[in-house]
């Protein structure tokens, strides 16, 4: 039971008309790793993390999730399933302050989205957990800021926070590092290689270093399929991925 | 029922579907290209059949009249986008509807200060005023089999625009990015003027000629274009073509189910209760039409996201 | 925060000019304005009823006068049987008619409801202009049922001759068939607000601003807005019963079109999202039309004018140019 993995990706596909996006792909997340996905621009990343999180639906193939098969299961039965999910372009409420957003995150998490008469503000049921999430991205003196006024920076923490106020099970971070400054990244670094104990990571990210220091396993997406899986030597070393992805890029 | 008074029906429902489509046409054009909701594209209908009754009374000349309903309509059209229209295209669509449903009240409240609150008659041109006989002796209106025609032809006329054109491919190009037909150098203000006024001769034109079946009077626009609305929700939005297909049924099952429901209550229940009872249900056959269609296509028949 | 407390302070004093207005208008010697400031009362709760889904939710309604409608029906079947003496329907089991209202204000909620939750589960499937033209659509379909359903009058409608009662209030005097209708109005607005600052209004908002984030933080945003919906649409309803016992009349007209737009110009009027913004609209609207409704009988062009410049120039509406922009947190 232990060695089963937390998530299970076997055999996804999805095509939009004659464009193949993701082909084949078969991928697991164990219990304690960062599982970097890389690949270069229109790999197929975003559908496929789309496809985990029930937005895209796939044309074939079955994602598993501690055991169970999530088909027919939506975005939000996902989310409360334990995917804990951050977006590639940062996706908040926009008109709410960072704490507020989190607060959403805490009463989903405690299912009690259909109280219609407390008000929420001061309900330490739900700010203190919100909070306690925002301490953790280092937000805890942003919180009563309205997100809209947030820098880039902040409101990639601010998603993190939100995802980690859902306890989930897995995460599933999409370019998480993406207009942070080095001294953010440096600070995010050191906090998903703790996170990781937690729950397992799958990491979608551009930034090498951060991939390479981070990376238990990473696996190289190139049109839609893995065209490798292995340890960060396996991958570095892989004539395959040298042609297909570092070798372009390098 | 007999087979020709199904038949006459099932012309009557082409012809209703029509006019509808001369309305839902612009709407949907104005939907697809400008991303607008306009609300007051009835009452460029109602502007349309005053327009074609006033001048058919001082000139006794119908055809003068409808020349008339599609030159008022498309230049109200034109001062409506730029005066109020074209300040909505960057907002949302709550702005969109009150702004419009403004416009109705003044152009309806406008209409009854200039031609007061009694209907205006508008007779059909003398020959076409008979019945014609159609194969087999079966008789039709002349003046609804004309409309059926022009109107089939209006549709051909719109697609050959849509896509043989110049202006055509400017439109589509519009719909699809806004920003790239600027980048050509096409004026876009122009081009968003141009197609409103298209939509809004349309609508002008089709309440001419409905103008001639029914009265001309103030409101006459508003269930037209609520119909509209049920075309083009049920066509997909942007679509010329599902506003055709939307249109012809939404035609088709209106009046169908007007003429057979009550016989068909007529079945197990007294004619008086199946009357009403059928009465009740028929008004309501299109929008059953409707949300069945959306259950199983909630982007309409024709969807454009494909 | 000034501008949060010039709104509140507006607030208090519109509540108090409300509450003591019987009183002005008996000393002015100008009963009828009673009745007028009943339907400010009746309106704002109708347009409370929209603003929730319009302005919390973000749910553009084209329909609600479907709500209102039903509202008033409600009114005119139950009391039009009780005022004949016959029962609703007698199979499988009897329904007698009523007149009192708390039995009829239960019914009008309980069946806009249920209204509300059909129109909703359909119309919902979709947003933005469908979302629209979706409840237009399913108001004029209950509409036009109404007109050409002759059992209750048709197009006609239906007239009541007495006033329905409420236990221990005279209902027939106008200022307690006023105080009536304001605390409704009240319980409305205290509803809205509560459900705006609770968890549920947290989500619905959420579910306004950003779909796609509500859904990836675990809650469905099709049911928070489809329970949004029913409530907003159960408000209108209720509002509908009271208008339909003010004027003792109800006909199809309250289903049209025309009246649904009539409910969202009071919402933009006021100002969209204010918590008294359907109050300001509704007074607005109410002065408007008995000042130059007695002047021309073409006020609704001017009022046409009035709304299309608010849109144009003044978004916030009345609120937004008395008190400044709305305060988020």
């Amino acid at each position: 039971m232990t060695d089963q993995p937390v998530l299970e990706i076997q055999n996804l596909n999805k095509s939009f008309g004659a464009l193949t996006a993701t082909d084949d792909v078969t991928l697991d997340l164990k219990k304690g790793e960062i599982h970097a996905l890389i690949g270069p621009n229109g790999a197929g990343k975003s559908t496929l993390i789309k496809q985990i999180c029930g937005q895209l639906s796939s044309d074939s193939g079955k994602v598993i999730f501690n055991g169970r098969d999530l088909a027919g299961m939506d975005v939000a039965d996902r989310a409360r399933a334990g995917l804990g999910r951050t977006f590639q372009v940062s996706s908040l409420v926009m008109e709410f302050s960072a704490l507020r957003n989190v607060m959403l995150a805490v009463q989903s998490k405690l299912g009690t989205s259909y109280r219609f008469f407390k008000n929420v503000r001061g309900d330490k049921s739900l700010t203190e957990p919100a909070m306690a999430a925002l301490k953790r991205v280092n937000l805890e003196e942003r919180a009563h800021i309205m997100t809209a006024e947030l820098s880039h920076g902040e409101r990639r923490q601010l998603e993190i926070a939100m995802a980690l106020a859902l306890d989930p099970k897995a995460f599933l971070l999409d370019e998480p590092m993406a207009g942070m400054g080095p001294e953010g990244s440096k600070k995010l670094i050191g906090f998903l290689d703790e996170l990781r104990h937690e729950a397992p990571i799958l990491l979608i990210e551009h930034d090498m270093d951060a991939v390479f220091s981070l990376a238990d396993r990473i696996s190289v997406l190139v049109y839609g399929r893995v065209i490798a899986t292995g340890s960060v030597e396996d991958i570095r070393n892989n004539p395959a991925v040298r042609e297909a992805y570092l070798g372009s890029a390098a | 029922m007999s087979t020709t008074l199904l038949f006459e029906q099932l012309l009557n429902g082409l012809q209703y579907g029509v006019t509808l489509f001369l309305m839902a046409a612009g709407l949907t054009l104005v939907f697809g290209v400008m991303g607008l909701i306009n609300l007051a594209h009835g009452s460029l209908y109602m502007i349309g059949a005053f327009a074609c009754a006033a001048v058919a009374a001082a000139t006794g000349s119908f055809w003068l009249g409808l020349v008339a309903s599609i030159v008022a309509a498309g230049f109200a059209g034109v001062l409506i986008e730029m005066l109020v229209i074209r300040r909505l295209y960057d907002r949302d669509h709550l702005d969109q509807v009150l702004a419009t449903f403004a416009l109705i009240l003044i152009l309806s409240e406008g209409c009854r200060m200039v031609f007061g609150s009694f209907p205006l008659y508008l007779d059909a041109p003398g020959f076409l005023a008979g019945p014609v006989t159609l194969f087999g002796g079966f008789q039709y209106s002349a003046y609804r089999l004309a409309i059926i025609l022009v109107g089939g032809l209006v549709a051909l006329g719109l697609y050959l625009l849509i896509t043989k054109t110049r202006l055509g491919i400017r439109i589509r190009a519009g719909e699809a990015d806004r920003e790239m037909i600027a980048a050509l150098g096409v004026n876009i203000g122009t081009l968003y003027t141009i197609v409103f006024a298209i939509g809004a001769a349309l609508a002008g034109f089709a309440g001419a000629m409905m103008g001639a079946i029914q009265s001309v009077q103030v409101g006459m626009g508003e269930p037209v274009l609520i119909l509209a609305f049920v075309v083009i929700v049920i066509g997909g939005i942007g679509s010329i073509k599902g506003a055709l297909i939307g249109s012809i049924l939404v035609g088709v099952v209106d009046t169908l189910g007007r003429v057979t429901l009550p016989g068909f209550f007529n079945l197990f229940m007294d004619t008086a209760a199946a009357n009403s009872v059928g009465a009740a249900l028929s008004s309501m056959s299109i929008y059953v039409l409707m949300a069945i269609i959306l259950i199983f296509k909630p982007e309409g028949l024709v969807s454009n996201n494909a | 925060m000034p501008s949060l407390s010039r709104e509140t302070y507006l607030n208090i004093f519109l509540s108090l000019a409300l509450l003591v207005f019987p009183f002005i208008a008996t000393a002015m010697d100008e009963p009828f304005y009673i009745t007028l400031a009943t339907r400010v009362a009746i309106l704002s709760l109708a347009a409370v009823g929209l603003n929730l889904a319009l302005g919390t939710g973000g749910l553009v309604s084209f329909g609600h006068a479907a709500f209102f409608g039903i509202g008033g029906y409600a009114m005119g079947i139950l009391a039009s049987h009780a005022q004949t003496y016959t029962p609703i329907f007698t199979w499988p089991f009897v329904i007698e008619g009523t007149n009192q209202m708390l039995i009829i204000w239960l019914v009008a909620i309980v069946m806009s409801g249920i209204a509300a939750l059909f129109i909703g589960l359909l119309s919902l499937r979709t947003s933005g202009v469908y979302f629209i033209m979706i409840t237009l659509a399913f108001a004029q379909m209950i509409y036009y049922f109404m007109i050409s359903w002759p059992t209750y009058g048709g197009e006609d409608g239906l007239s009541i001759y007495v006033r329905n009662q409420f236990p221990g209030v005279n209902t027939l005097d106008p200022s307690s068939f006023f105080y009536i209708c304001l605390v409704l109005m009240f319980a409305g607005l205290g509803l809205s607000a509560m459900i705006k600052n609770s968890r549920f209004g947290a989500a619905l908002q959420a579910a306004r601003q950003n779909e796609e984030r509500l859904a990836a933080t675990g809650i469905r945003p099709f049911n928070i807005k489809l329970t949004a919906f029913v409530i907003s649409g159960m408000i209108t309803g209720l509002a509908g019963a009271l208008m339909a016992d003010l004027n003792r009349f109800v006909s199809p007209t309250m289903l049209s079109w025309h009246m649904s737009g009539e409910i969202m110009v009071l919402v933009i009027l006021g100002g969209v999202g204010r918590l008294y913004g359907p109050v300001v609209g509704a007074l607005i609207f109410i002065i408007f039309e008995f000042i130059f409704g007695g002047m021309t009988e073409f006020w609704q062009f001017y009022l046409g004018l009035v709304l299309l410049g608010v849109v144009l120039f003044a978004r916030g509406g009345a609120i937004g140019l008395l008190a400044g922009k709305a305060r988020h947190d």
